[in-house]
């Protein structure tokens, strides 16, 4: 099936098995390895990216449901080599350690300060509810967002 | 590999419904797609309702409010609609799955998984719901409580589609209350969920009292005749304790992975007391 779609603002237009999952489509097709894949069953978090812009796990999309969507994964998060402000707070206070859930993490906090730019902590945490950390580094997690959050603010 | 279509338009569904009578409908997927993987359900053609307008739309028509099948959790609780005239549904999403769960799954699918722990299903059988089902030729109108049969069980013909749910806005002077024990904060499964809808005449005593029970039977269950005994009462934690009491006898749990029926019938007990204790 063909299916054309826009991933990092990039456009694609691909031959794929339509029931195969967006996971795959993304690690297996296209080499994009920054999702990633863990309970494949929609607990976890790990594989979320933003499908038009809202967070969503790709583990629990069929790759037919891209046709005519536009995605972002980790890799589309900042363009060039320098860090989104979200990555580097997660760098800076040390958010980041075996790093398995922190593309997950980057896209959710994308969505959450999309609709909350100012969230307290524990709107940080309910945000961040359906990412797991199994390094449990959740603390430092959450002061990356809040630092993230007031550094984006002081730019608009 | 399974063919996975995605219409846009209600006639478009009919006729590939009508050329594959065996594809399985997915609403926001995140059920279906995790059965099929652990291989409960067979590989079928997928045939995907996300695309269709009419049905995401959340309308209040007069006295009623009617949420389209493919309505996403998120949406219910971005909805001032839903926020103001059915604040039992507001509660129960909030605490629905994780922000991605919300942002894919909808009302629909919750309430065609049919799952005795489904958390839209507790509000949606205290507010009498009506599911409005949907074929190429006619439309049916059912309650919520005769369309789910037990778990995964529903009178949803093969041809059919959930289309609308149909809610009647609940009397001035009405309160809704959700509550839910899980393992943990998000992404819980309930081990035991309650929902009320409570109406007070002007001197705060009860006209009417509904109360549903999830996770603890086969279906999400309702006790009229104890519904009832609150009639004509005032709001109290001895009302509300024996209430608890005439419940968690009738309730029907079981004993599974997240815990015993013993417990399940404890909070059955208990959890009416959750009224008193938001309201103080």
């Amino acid at each position: 099936m063909k299916i054309a779609f826009e991933l990092n603002g990039i456009k694609q237009e691909i031959d794929y098995l339509p029931d195969r999952r967006v996971v795959d489509l993304l690690r297996e097709e296209l080499g994009y390895t920054g999702t990633k894949e863990a309970c494949g069953s929609g607990e976890c978090g790990a594989c979320t990216i933003l499908v038009d812009g809202v967070s969503k796990l790709s583990c629990l999309m069929l790759a037919a449901q891209l046709q005519g969507r536009s995605i972002t994964t980790i890799e589309g998060m900042s363009p060039g080599k320098k860090l989104h402000p979200i990555q580097q707070a997660f760098v800076d206070k040390g958010a980041v350690q075996c790093g398995f859930c922190s593309p997950g993490m980057l896209m959710a906090t994308v969505d959450l300060l999309q609709r909350n730019p100012a969230p307290d902590r524990q709107q940080i945490r309910a945000a961040l509810s359906g990412n797991l950390c199994r390094c449990t580094g959740y603390q430092k997690i959450i002061d990356a967002v809040e630092s993230a959050a007031a550094e984006m603010r002081d730019k608009l | 590999m399974s063919q996975v279509f995605l219409p846009h338009t209600l006639e478009e569904l009919w006729t590939i419904k009508q050329e594959n009578p065996a594809a399985l409908i997915m609403a926001g997927g995140t059920d279906l797609l995790v059965k099929i993987r652990d291989r409960k359900l067979p590989p079928a053609v997928i045939l995907a309702l996300e695309n269709i307008a009419e049905l995401r739309q959340i309308e209040r028509q007069d006295g009623e409010i009617c949420i389209g099948s493919m309505v996403t959790h998120q949406q219910l609780l971005d909805s001032p609609i839903i926020q103001t005239q059915l604040p039992v549904l507001h509660q129960a999403v909030a605490v629905l799955g994780s922000p991605p769960i919300r942002h894919m799954g909808t009302i629909g699918g919750n309430i065609c998984t049919a799952s005795p722990a489904g958390d839209t299903l507790p509000p949606l059988y205290v507010l009498n719901a009506g599911l409005e089902l949907k074929n190429a030729a006619t439309s049916r109108l059912l309650p919520i409580q005769d369309f789910i049969q037990g778990p995964g069980q529903t009178l949803l013909g093969s041809n059919e589609i959930l289309y609308k749910i149909r809610i009647s806005i609940p009397a001035p002077h009405s309160q809704g209350f959700y509550f839910k024990v899980g393992q943990r904060k998000a992404l819980a499964i309930a081990i035991c969920s309650m929902a009320s809808l409570l109406q007070f005449a002007e001197d705060k005593r009860i006209l009417e009292g509904r109360f549903a029970w999830g996770s603890t039977g086969p279906t999400v269950m309702r006790f009229p005749e104890v519904e009832n005994t609150l009639i004509g009462e005032k709001l109290s934690p001895i009302i509300l304790g024996r209430l608890g009491q005439s419940m968690a006898a009738l309730v029907s749990p079981i004993s599974d992975v997240r815990a015993s029926a013993e417990y399940r019938r404890l909070l059955a007990s208990k959890l009416p007391l959750k009224i008193w204790q938001s309201l103080i």
